[in-house]
């Protein structure tokens, strides 16, 4: 089972995303699986319509969600950006980082989810790509 | 996200419900607690309890908030936080930076010390 959606680059869309998730997973999925899930969806559609498209409404960001029943949940998000290198990003719990306002989504989409991997899109922006394996009902 | 404050013995409560997320209910947040400080109410106690959602983009207002209150003089504290609220703040080991309450009149007694 598999949805594309093709979204502005407006926040607004990022409750789209998470609906169409929830109503996709909602029968491979328990509840908390597609809480954390949609979670991590939210983060990596933040990122790219923040810091890589930049709000600029004439940008895409390209969501793919596909489903394996028992297998896994993969999600995609493309953006239409310069691309960004993961490993630049410092720790947050670090104690000089404890209390700054930034740097925290990619370290939440990493705990919410068991692969998280960051290439570039078709555009040359970020592709991130983010698998949760499933059990028979996962969480 | 919904927002609404109560005024109790000095401290400012902010009861917040729903989504405290990015574009939205981070503002809506910063927003109060602007008001709270420019009314000079700098005792400031966030109410979690109906919260549902909050990401990253909240996190980082409910620090910038801390901040804020903190160089003003004064302080803010989290009540009632629900499980996955908790789960989340426990992540970036913020849990370690905020005091936390379950109780609000115990709550409101902690910034009178």
């Amino acid at each position: 089972m598999e949805a594309k959606l093709s979204l502005f680059s407006a926040y607004e869309n990022i409750e789209l995303a998470e609906k169409v998730l929830a109503d996709l997973a909602r029968s491979f999925m328990d509840e908390e699986g597609i809480y954390w899930a949609a979670m991590a969806l939210r983060e990596a559609l933040a990122n790219a319509i923040k810091h890589g498209n930049k709000l600029n409404p004439e940008k895409r960001v390209l969501v793919t969600i596909h489903l394996e029943e028992e297998r896994e949940l993969r999600i995609t998000v493309e953006d239409e950006g310069e691309g960004f290198d993961p490993s630049q990003l410092a720790d947050p719990r670090s104690p000089e980082n404890l209390l700054k306002e930034h740097g925290r989504g990619v370290f939440y989409i990493r705990h919410f989810m068991d692969e998280v991997s960051f290439g570039r899109s078709a555009t040359g922006g970020s592709k991130v790509e983010l698998v949760k394996r499933l059990s028979r009902r996962s969480t | 996200m919904k927002g609404s404050f109560r005024d109790v013995q000095g401290v400012r409560i902010l009861d917040l419900s729903g989504k405290i997320t990015i574009g939205a209910g981070d503002v809506e947040l910063r927003r109060l607690v602007e008001e709270a400080l420019a009314a000079g109410k700098n005792h400031v106690l966030v109410n979690l309890k109906d919260v549902t959602h909050i990401d990253s983009s909240g996190i980082g207002e409910l620090v910038a908030c801390f901040t804020s209150v903190k160089r003003r003089g004064g302080a803010m504290k989290l009540l009632n936080l629900p499980p996955k609220i908790n789960d989340i703040l426990q992540v970036t080991q913020l849990i370690t930076v905020f005091d936390v309450f379950d109780d609000e009149a115990e709550a409101i007694a902690s910034f009178a010390g």
